[in-house]
């Protein structure tokens, strides 16, 4: 697990920036006094900036904390927040100062020490954090989370860490501290918004206990109350020294146990806004009559794929990999199924990404009956085809059309086999115990087209779970890392994409626009390309 | 009365052992890897993994475990889970509400399943008779999800005659979703009653009775209700020990913070610790409910003796 | 549960159950309801005698259709003609509902009855473990093991996954069919007539069979019959939580799960598998009823 990133879709979706882009200047008429309630799930864990990768938890810490860069709601570029400057030569030592006279909700200085003890805190083995291992390209990571020889289940315990401390990271002085990497990587500024990499009050390293009851950020929201299953009450940091600063006072996150009950409420004009609309809302585009201008739409950066399992037959013959993907019939089952809130994708890429060019897959990402049946026969399979899907994030209608798509173009039996929980589905794929092809996704963790690319196809890669591994692919994505421009860097990218098309390693289906609701108290309310509520926009009737 | 009292508390023990030693086995033994799936998708990093097992003794023997678990269940640590939430304070937080939800339903299931029942079943095949077994032949086909969807729908959504959902579990606010969940066995107490009274008001005490010369009202609503409750009564003392743990869909889709939302979270999100804890309490309560029940079997019918 | 009144009416000719038999011919619900069971068990059976077409065979830009002469009762969202589903839906349904109701009534009432009239240790030791599996409330306890049995693996077929529905719903309900005929056997046992048998010297064994169970039979009986259209539907409620039937296999409740999302746009998809669950439920409830009332001496 050399650079662990997260693809949360079903239960978790992660990156989350604070709120951010650039402050709308028409404010008149609008209520700076109300609060507004957004819909939310359940946090799985403390509330740690370190310690949380799932949806539930960041959309509290998204409010609470801002970390170094933000991305831009517009198009989802890096911008400075707290960072006053991060700079390179080399692309592996990274010079970064922080804006001073920032202070935490406490109202203790942010430091270059917050930044540097919270990330060494997060890194460092023994903490058990889930986002430990973000913190993986810094030199000195091994030294502070070694590998289990034998796994967590196997009978030696893990390895004593050799230091407690990246020896990467180093405080220059109160506003300013270096990052060396262990392999010189361009894009490293941009994936530093993710908030595992936010800062950390002294509160925190005093008394852990006290502060996950009571977290205190440095962020544009104050932490009030939580009621465990209920509700999450923040309200407007008035000291908040970013531009970002919201122009409502209290944030409420309500815990919804399902997505069509948080849209009755959101019908009612209960609950202000909610991010993505669940399908009984979607069928027969019922959102339109139910919500009318309430309706909130962007297209955002995630898309849905087939991954292909590489060490179970046939799905390592490449002229059925070819086959299926051509079987699809992307277009009609985005109109039928999704109301036309996907498009179909035509590449690995997401379209919103600096560099994306269209047409990458090629013809194999074309509903092609003849073509599909011709590769079929080329690949000598006969047998049954199986797809694979937890059902417990909507996908049971789309998976079950894709199968039957098959199933009619190829003329032979497709199969959809559902999952209950996302948990147990994830275990499998994990333990590369896949019997089929099977669904997966992808939300940007930084919006980089490395991040499309490296995580999912490389080999050995955190994410590619379905074991593919190209070195020629490597080789060009290696060069690519260390190109000298990022003109270089994404047209050296790009290549690699084109080589995807090749293998297909995975199968593109589509990728979302999503449909968000506000209620009618809401005179504007964004949506963020990572799918959240752009907190920096809302403004109140 | 005192001694059996304190047999069936001791009869406890062994059940309440025996439920959670189950729970306990089918929850942390056999699925496999407890901690796929917690860290989005991807896997957990291998110091998080290490330390939660040892947080939840995964590397004892089982018989340790299960023991180390019922230690700290009797000093009253109910353990907390892998986000370090306290399971008494989560339980606490959602019992009282899933607790209203059930009286509530409970009510509603009394009231109008026991008049409809009774009602019916005096008037054997008449015209009532066929519309309460219509009706209660209605309500037991429709699967309570169904139920409670179309009625958040209709009349939460379309005509906006109630709040879709409860934001706050006051009494009032759970009338709905009271009602939703007490419709299936509603139809059941209504079917019961009804079977009942029908069978003994041909019974020799209620002929004697009306022989005495009392008034009708007295032999049905003395002689023959009592007697005619009991089956009843059971039932109903049952059906809340199923409400407070069964009301996962009601609560679900009225978006309840209650007990159900809680425990389901907690199996989809493989919470061990949460799981095993609300079971742990709601067993407890249905061991209560039961011994409650069988008291009450003394009260109402005379010819059961308790010796 | 037809079978077994038969068969029990064939056993003793003259006895109860033939009385029963006789008064039960001349009553019109017993063949109506008869006749529909009949219909939903040729169906099971034989469901391409109904529907000739494939169950499976989806075509997504007939998606939601409304009922038409070729598709009589429309099709859904996933383009499949949901008459031929519905009919090859019912073998999955009726399977669950009547194993589920079969093991729980058998194994309840026969430890019920012995339970309440032996009373004491047996009735102890068999009450506690009643309340193992009962302590368990019905939905969660079916949750806890439909996942613990899912974890294993994903791909499994029809016959596991049917397999695990009935046996959750039996393991989690025969206390309740236990308790029932206990609190009706220890009413019974305290009865004259059951007095009356012991004073005579008639065997335990002949007093249950004999005596105790053609009374005490009717409220298991009523509670069997709606039992029966309970489990038919709690297999729908586990299909809704995802964890009951699913693909391959296509019952009444699966398909009443996936309509429940449309049924703003395609009220038909929920309306038709909807109408065959309440038309089985009704059949089987008012047999039910028609049978208790023959078989209780009482009521005749």
């Amino acid at each position: 697990m050399s650079r662990a990133r997260l693809v949360p879709v079903a239960v978790a979706a992660a990156l989350i920036a604070t709120g951010c882009g650039t402050p709308e200047t028409d404010a008149g008429g609008s209520d700076t006094e109300a609060g507004i309630s957004i819909f939310n799930t359940e946090p799985e864990n403390p509330l740690v900036p370190g310690n949380t990768t799932e949806v539930g938890g960041s959309r509290v810490l998204d409010a609470l904390f801002t970390g170094l860069v933000e991305y831009r709601n517009e198009d989802a570029q890096p911008v400075n927040a707290m960072a006053e400057s991060i700079e390179t030569s080399d692309s592996k030592l990274f010079t970064v100062k922080i804006k001073s006279g920032w202070k935490f909700h406490d109202g203790t200085a942010v430091t270059s020490k917050s930044f540097v003890d919270a990330w060494n805190w997060t890194a460092y083995g023994p903490n058990a954090t889930q986002g430990g291992s973000f913190f993986s390209q810094i030199e000195g990571y091994q030294d502070v989370n070694p590998k289990d020889p034998d796994g967590p289940e196997g009978p030696e315990p893990a390895p004593a860490p050799k230091a407690e401390k990246l020896s990467g990271l180093e405080v220059v002085d109160d506003t300013t501290f270096t990052i060396t990497l262990s392999e010189p990587f361009a894009v490293f500024p941009v994936t530093i918004g993710y908030e595992v990499f936010a800062p950390l009050p002294e509160a925190f390293f005093k008394d852990r206990a006290a502060f996950e009851a009571n977290p205190i950020g440095n962020g544009p929201f104050k932490f009030v109350s939580r009621s465990v299953g209920t509700e999450i009450k923040l309200t407007r940091n008035d000291d908040y020294t970013g531009d970002d600063k919201p122009k409502f006072k209290d944030l409420t996150l309500k815990v919804y146990q399902s997505r069509e009950s948080a849209y009755a409420d959101l019908v009612a004009n209960n609950l202000d806004f909610m991010e993505e609309l669940p399908p009984n809302a979607l069928a027969g585009q019922k959102y339109e009559t139910d919500l009318g201008d309430r309706v909130v739409t962007r297209e955002t950066l995630n898309n849905q794929t087939i991954a292909l399992p590489f060490y179970t037959a046939p799905y390592d013959n490449v002229s059925l990999r070819r086959a299926l993907s051509m079987a699809i019939n992307r277009e009609e089952i985005t109109q039928r199924i999704f109301e036309g809130t996907r498009q179909p994708a035509d590449g690995w890429v997401h379209p919103l990404m600096k560099g994306y060019q269209p047409g990458q897959c090629g013809e194999y990402c074309e509903f092609n009956p003849l073509k599909a049946k011709e590769e079929f026969a080329k690949s000598g399979y006969t047998g049954e085809i199986v797809l694979l899907s937890n059902t417990d994030g909507g996908h049971q209608e789309w998976a079950e059309a894709v199968a039957n798509s098959i199933k009619n173009t190829l003329g032979v039996e497709a199969r959809f086999v559902p999952t209950t929980s996302f948990g147990e589905f994830r275990q499998k794929v994990n333990a590369h115990e896949m019997t089929g092809m099977y669904r997966s996704g992808w939300i940007a963790d930084y919006p980089s087209i490395e991040n499309w690319l490296t995580p999912l196809f490389r080999t050995g890669a955190s994410s590619n779970d379905g074991l593919y591994s190209n070195p020629k692919f490597d080789a060009k994505l290696a060069e690519a890392d260390k190109a000298a421009s990022e003109e270089d860097a994404i047209r050296l990218y790009l290549e690699a994409e084109k080589m995807l098309a090749e293998d297909m390693p995975t199968i593109p289906l589509w990728t979302q626009k999503t449909i968000a609701g506000k209620s009618n108290r809401l005179k504007v309310a964004n949506l963020h390309p990572f799918r959240k509520l752009d907190l920096d926009s809302v403004e109140v009737a | 009365m005192g001694f059996y009292l304190l047999r069936r508390l001791l009869q406890m023990v062994p059940v309440f052992l025996g439920t959670t030693f189950l729970i306990y086995v089918m929850v942390w033994k056999i699925p496999g890897d407890q901690f796929a799936g917690k860290c989005g998708e991807r896997d957990c990093p291998p110091a998080y993994i290490a330390a939660m097992r040892e947080k939840f003794h995964l590397d004892d023997p089982l018989w340790l475990q299960y023991a180390k678990y019922l230690g700290n269940v009797v000093r009253g640590d109910f353990g907390e889970t892998s986000s370090g939430v306290q399971v008494l304070q989560q339980v606490g937080a959602t019992f009282p509400v899933t607790l209203r939800l059930a009286l509530v339903a409970l009510l509603i299931e009394a009231v109008i399943g026991i008049t409809a029942g009774v009602v019916s079943g005096l008037r054997n095949r008449g015209f009532l008779d066929s519309l309460v077994l219509v009706s209660t032949l209605f309500l037991i086909s429709i699967p309570v999800f169904v139920t409670g969807y179309v009625v958040q729908l209709v009349f939460g959504l379309q005509l906006g005659w109630i709040a879709p959902t409860v934001s706050t579990p006051t009494w009032g606010n759970l009338l709905v979703p009271g009602f939703v969940l007490a419709s299936l066995s509603m139809a059941y107490v209504a079917r019961l009653s009804r079977a009942s009274i029908s069978e003994n008001r041909r019974a020799d005490y209620v002929r004697t009775a009306l022989a005495k010369g009392l008034p009708q009202s007295r032999v049905v609503g003395v002689h023959l209700l009592r007697n005619s409750l009991i089956p009843v009564i059971t039932f109903l003392g049952t059906d809340l020990g199923a409400f407070l743990g069964g009301a996962i869909v009601t609560e679900g889709i009225f978006n309840v913070p209650g007990v159900g939302g809680l425990v389901f979270r907690s199996v989809l999100t493989k919470d061990g610790a949460m799981v095993t804890g609300v079971v742990t309490v709601l067993v407890l309560v249905y061991l209560l409910m039961t011994l409650l029940v069988d008291l009450l079997y003394a009260v109402l019918d005379p010819r059961i003796r308790y010796d | 549960m037809t079978e077994q009144i038969t068969v029990l009416a064939l056993d003793k000719p003259r006895g109860l159950f033939g009385d029963a038999w006789h008064s039960l011919r001349s009553r019109p619900v017993f063949w109506v309801s008869s006749a529909v069971i009949l219909l939903m068990v040729l169906m099971a059976l034989f469901p391409s005698l109904f529907a000739p077409g494939d169950p499976d065979a989806a075509v997504l830009s007939r998606s939601r259709r409304g009922p038409s002469a070729d598709a009589w009762f429309g099709y859904d969202n996933q383009g499949y003609d949901i008459y031929t589903r519905v009919v090859h839906g019912t073998r999955a349904s009726i399977v669950v509902g009547l194993l589920a109701t079969l093991g729980v009534v058998l194994v309840g009432s026969a430890i019920g009855i012995m339970a309440g009239y032996y009373g004491r240790w047996l009735d102890a030791i068999v009450s506690r473990i009643a309340d193992i599996f009962v302590g368990v409330p019905f939905v969660l306890g079916a949750i806890v093991i439909l996942t613990t049995l899912n974890a294993k693996e994903l791909d499994v077929g029809p016959v596991r996954i049917v397999a695990q529905v009935v046996l959750s719903i039996a393991v989690l309900s025969w206390p309740v069919a236990m308790r029932i005929m206990r609190a009706t056997a220890i009413a019974a046992k305290q009865q004259d007539y059951v007095k009356a048998a012991r004073a005579l010297g008639a065997s335990p064994r002949r007093i249950i069979t004999k005596h105790m169970l053609p009374n005490c039979v009717a409220p298991v009986l009523v509670y069997s019959t709606i039992a029966l259209g309970a489990f038919i539907g709690a297999e729908a409620t586990l299909s809704y939580l995802g964890i009951g039937l699913r693909q391959p296999v296509v019952s009444w409740g699966v398909l009443i799960n996936s309509a429940t999302k449309y049924v703003r746009v395609a009220p038909h998809s929920l309306l038709f598998p909807a109408g065959f669950l309440t038309a089985t439920v009704l059949a089987f409830v008012m047999l039910g009823d028609a049978v208790r009332e023959a078989l209780d001496p009482k009521l005749r």
